[in-house]
């Protein structure tokens, strides 16, 4: 109970902080942006091109403006030093990185949510019969990225070469994510659609393991 | 601003901490007693700051050991009880001073959060700016929020690293005041500091730190004065 009371006031606290700057939100939303318009016009895809290359697409560009939207997540925290005044108030140091990855998820699928519509219209691929089942992959694969991305960027936010050290450590951490995620999506978006579960079962594997990878040695990451 | 529990000692036997091939504490034996106001001097580097992040429980000790209390209780076990100033204001830009202390004191369960956090705004003199951003504080403003989150949970021990930092006169003379009444009540003080008169009064002991070992302490009869006067010139 007190890491979910813990959490919940941390959450508020990235929720509200992140409402005010905008900064994460915006910078991902527009990333993606341009990689889907950009990829529209150099290829100009027919319907069935777009359902062999789009889901790749569309999750490698959620993957680079993840790693985007990653980066400043601890970088903030070292600004001020709020990072020791978190540690030193904390009762359970995995309440930080829960609140953490949970804002991340939630900033990505929402970014996510309002690209698909565009995604939709610019690629020719229908959406709205497989929406709910979408969501799910979504849900899973942006939770992957965002559990490991968040004990990367606190890894990497207290390296030098911070910057390049995020995206060095992530990708191929995130190649299995990548895999999946594009499988399930591809799946999802073939002219007979079909939720692939064993992707999908992957995917929560993968975050599972994570989260309890996190939760073992979180308190290890956040030391100076 | 009472503490809520009764003074804690600290004990440092060999302590060390090393970065990379820097030696920033070098096998320190301190014991800092309950109830006791510890200024610590030092020129820049002689090891001031790390012990004091050290006895926060923020970093881990390379050799030897820090125990806070009259049992073997490490730093981090004792977070509960210690106020922490650092250099850095440790407060979140894009919320307001209320909003700063409301999620430190709900983070720490603090009963009666909302009396004690208005107390303390009204305190360190920032009631009427309570709702406004701490990006739009100046430094001294900030400081001055920095001391009542150090101070929420009416810690026993409290850690300051040069707690003056961008006070004014007035403010250098309120802080003065405040730890003189903390110290009276039982408040276990160790302060970094670099001049500023007025804060050393506070002091009932002095430690000049040189090289990551102690220099001079006026637990062993030199004056408190002498300690730190060496430390200026």
């Amino acid at each position: 109970m007190a890491l979910l009371h813990s959490t919940g006031i941390l959450l508020g606290k990235e929720l509200r902080t992140e409402l005010r700057s905008r900064e994460l939100i915006t910078t991902t939303l527009v990333f993606i942006l341009l990689v889907v318009v950009l990829f529209s016009f150099t290829f100009d895809p027919t319907s069935s091109e777009s359902r062999r290359f789009g889901p790749g697409l569309l999750w490698v560009a959620f993957l680079f403006a993840a790693s985007l939207m990653l980066q400043p997540c601890f970088l903030r925290e070292q600004m001020n030093d709020t990072l020791s005044a978190l540690r030193m108030s904390s009762p359970d140091p995995f309440a930080i990185f829960l609140a953490k990855l949970t804002a991340n998820t939630m900033f990505l699928l929402l970014t996510e949510l309002l690209m698909l519509p565009i995604f939709s219209v610019l690629y020719n691929v229908p959406i709205l019969k497989v929406f709910p089942a979408l969501l799910l992959v979504l849900f899973a694969g942006s939770a992957g990225i965002c559990v490991t991305g968040t004990a990367v960027a606190a890894i990497s936010a207290q390296a030098r070469m911070r910057e390049l050290l995020l995206p060095l450590l992530l990708l191929p951490l995130l190649t299995p994510v990548l895999i999946a995620s594009t499988e399930a999506t591809a799946a999802l978006l073939a002219e007979e659609p079909a939720l692939r579960l064993d992707w999908v079962g992957f995917l929560a594997a993968f975050d599972i393991v994570f989260l309890t990878a996190l939760w073992l040695f979180g308190e290890y990451l956040l030391e100076e | 601003m009472t503490p809520a529990v009764s003074s804690l000692g600290l004990r440092c036997r060999n302590l060390e901490k090393r970065f990379g091939n820097f030696v920033a504490l070098r096998r320190l034996n301190l014991e800092v007693h309950p109830g006791e106001a510890v200024a610590l001097a030092g020129h820049n580097g002689s090891g001031k700051t790390t012990l004091l992040r050290l006895a926060a429980g923020l970093t881990r000790p390379t050799a030897g050991a820090l125990h806070i209390g009259p049992g073997e209780s490490t730093a981090a076990e004792s977070r509960a009880h210690i106020g922490f100033v650092a250099h850095q204001t440790m407060l979140y830009d894009e919320l307001s001073a209320e909003e700063n202390l409301f999620l430190f004191a709900n983070l720490q369960s603090i009963t009666g959060a909302a009396e004690r956090v208005s107390a303390l705004l009204a305190e360190v003199g920032l009631a009427e700016r309570r709702t406004s951003l701490v990006r739009t504080f100046s430094r001294g403003m900030r400081q001055r929020l920095t001391i009542a989150r150090a101070l929420l949970h009416g810690p026993a021990l409290l850690l300051f690293d040069e707690p003056g930092t961008g006070l004014d006169a007035p403010g250098i003379i309120w802080l003065a005041a405040t730890l003189a009444r903390l110290r009276d009540t039982g408040c276990t003080i160790l302060m970094s500091l670099h001049g500023q008169a007025e804060l050393a009064a506070v002091a009932t002991r002095a430690i000049r730190l040189q090289a990551g070992a102690v220099a001079a302490d006026s637990f062993t009869g030199e004056p408190i004065e002498s300690v730190l006067r060496v430390t200026e010139t």
